[in-house]
């Protein structure tokens, strides 16, 4: 079975940020495999990855919580593919698979808890997690993309932001880094490619792995603040009008101190934050609506109309 | 970029005289500068130990002292005096007392994972600053950081419904930290939030709040969970106080 023909129907885990402060990632994250004509079944009944918090209390709860939702996906509905558009969903199910490879004692914990639990142990290779981007890039292509594009963004100049998770650390992302077609740990393109491929202009922008300080960015604000001021003027810095996001944490930290410093710093930078999927929702001829650009908290409506997507 | 050990210098152990003049030459000032050395009495032998047996502390040993860590390090970056390596170093020499220098910042460790990443000894360093972290709260060196309250609400609210509800999060860790909901940045976002009119979504947060999501028939798992966190805490009180008695008992030996 080709690739894309594998991504065609895969399992969906939304995760919960996606259904609060990320909603409007996976309205359009729904929206565009329902115009690319994929197929998104929802995990039945899932759980919290773990996220960050639950790892810091104990590593091995994070692997069980992750490893009972490819467990559901894998046992309860026959699925062999899971997509996780939050970057910590993905990172959390990727550790758990990489844990339940290598580490026996992880193997055996999760056995205890979910015969516990009373469900059956995910075991690891049954399925394959896979980010929103791999999915777009797997089922349908660059290619693909371009022959579908309604309204292309050509003019607008995107700073193309991955975060922290999407590749660090690199041992859980085993197909990462494996030569050409693959994503890089270091230079990640995936979002590049597909932006590109839906007629925008990225510029080279040099912090697309830097850390947005999410993971304290209630406990630890001020340091959050100032890790996101550095990735929003280096965008500016860069050309952009625009960053693109790939992840809930990320685009609410931004949203968030992009705010703050402006509060509390009095450093004002003007940039636009969107969702990749908004971008390539937009491009495949949605309304903003549709995409749910009226779910975020920055405003990017005036900037949309005058590039002609809204 | 090399790291800037002299910030590793106290003020206090610099040592200068306004007016000193040796063997005819004048030394006055910062030529007669030197530094009075470190005396460290109170190793603890165990340390090292006590960290390993918490949760990201195993590899701790594997360090080599490269550096790659403090080199790669987000918060490095903004505060000098976040070094990962040298509070390693610290960890496996023992040098409790140093390491309590810096108590304080330690749990500032956004977990970004650039350490981890080049680390060429797989140490794991962002798992050694949460074990750090946990070490110095539970030691009682330190009060519980808003890092470890956050952590605390989080994990709570995932063992009783399975799935977190931001909103609710957010409001708990406020109030367990005592901080104020309306801060003037809050504000700007929910009106930010606003202008958009999303009126499904603010439906479905408002009923969200009302009534929590939660992953059904979840009690077994989460019962489950509960037993294996109490397990598992007992199990390090047991291995930090045992590491804390063999050390006793090697300075008594010493004695």
């Amino acid at each position: 079975m080709t690739t894309k023909d594998k991504y065609k129907k895969v399992a969906y885990y939304p995760g919960c940020a996606l259904e609060g402060t990320g909603h409007a990632y996976n309205r359009s994250t729904k929206a565009v495999g329902k115009a690319l004509g994929l197929d998104l079944v929802e995990v039945k009944n899932w759980n919290c990855c773990g996220a960050m918090e639950v790892k810091n209390i104990d590593p091995k709860i994070q692997t069980y919580l992750s490893s009972r939702v490819m467990s559901v996906a894998a046992n309860e509905m026959g699925m062999d593919v899971v997509m996780a558009p939050c970057n910590g969903c993905y990172h959390n199910l990727k550790k758990a698979e990489y844990d339940l490879k290598n580490d026996p004692s992880s193997v055996d914990v999760v056995g205890k808890l979910s015969d516990k639990a009373g469900h059956q142990a995910y075991k690891s290779g049954q399925v394959e997690t896979i980010h929103a981007l791999d999915w777009i890039k797997g089922a349908i292509g660059e290619e693909g993309l371009k022959e579908r594009i309604k309204n292309s963004l050509a003019g607008i100049k995107i700073a193309n932001y991955y975060g922290c998770m999407y590749t660090r650390p690199r041992h859980i992302f085993p197909e990462k880094d494996q030569g050409p077609g693959s994503e890089s740990t270091s230079k990640p393109h995936f979002m590049d490619d597909l932006l590109a491929a839906a007629g925008a202009e990225n510029v080279d922008f040099p912090l697309k792995t830097a850390c947005c300080g999410g993971a304290h960015t209630m406990s630890d604000s001020d340091t959050s603040t100032r890790l996101v001021l550095n990735i929003l003027k280096a965008a500016k810095m860069a050309g952009a009008d625009v960053i693109a996001t790939e992840c809930p944490t990320c685009h609410s930290g931004l949203e968030m101190h992009q705010i703050r410093a402006e509060k509390r710093l009095g450093e004002k930078v003007d940039i636009k934050i969107l969702y990749f999927t908004q971008l390539i929702g937009m491009a495949l001829g949605l309304k903003p609506k549709k995409v749910g650009v009226h779910e975020n908290v920055s405003d990017s409506m005036s900037f949309l109309k005058e590039k002609g997507l809204a | 970029m090399p790291i800037h050990e002299k910030s590793l210098i106290r003020p206090e152990n610099l040592k200068t005289h306004d007016q000193l003049v040796i063997d005819g030459v004048d030394v006055s000032g910062h030529w007669s500068t030197f530094i009075e050395s470190r005396v460290v009495s109170d190793y603890n032998e165990a340390l090292e130990a006590e960290i390993a047996s918490l949760p990201g502390g195993e590899h701790i040993h594997r360090c080599w002292q490269c550096g790659s860590c403090t080199n790669s390090c987000t918060v490095n970056a903004i505060n000098p005096d976040f070094n990962p390596r040298y509070w390693i170093y610290l960890i496996r020499m023992g040098m409790e007392s140093e390491l309590l220098r810096d108590k304080d910042i330690i749990w500032q460790c956004v977990s970004c994972n650039k350490c981890t990443y080049a680390c060429p000894r797989d140490v794991f360093p962002e798992g050694v600053m949460k074990a750090t972290a946990h070490w110095l709260e539970r030691k009682g060196h330190t009060a519980k950081s808003p890092s470890m309250h956050f952590d605390e609400v989080f994990a709570e609210q995932v063992l009783k419904t399975g799935r977190i509800e931001e909103s609710r999060t957010i409001r708990r860790f406020f109030a367990r930290t005592k901080q104020g909901l309306f801060q003037d940045w809050m504000v700007e976002m929910v009106k930010g939030l606003l202008r958009g009119l999303p009126v499904g979504l603010l439906t479905r947060m408002g009923l969200a709040t009302l009534i929590a999501p939660r992953t059904s028939n979840w009690s077994k798992a989460s019962a489950a969970i509960q037993e294996y966190i109490d397990e598992q805490h007992t199990k390090q009180e047991e291995a930090m106080s045992l590491a804390q008695l063999i050390d006793t008992a090697r300075r008594d030996a010493a004695a």
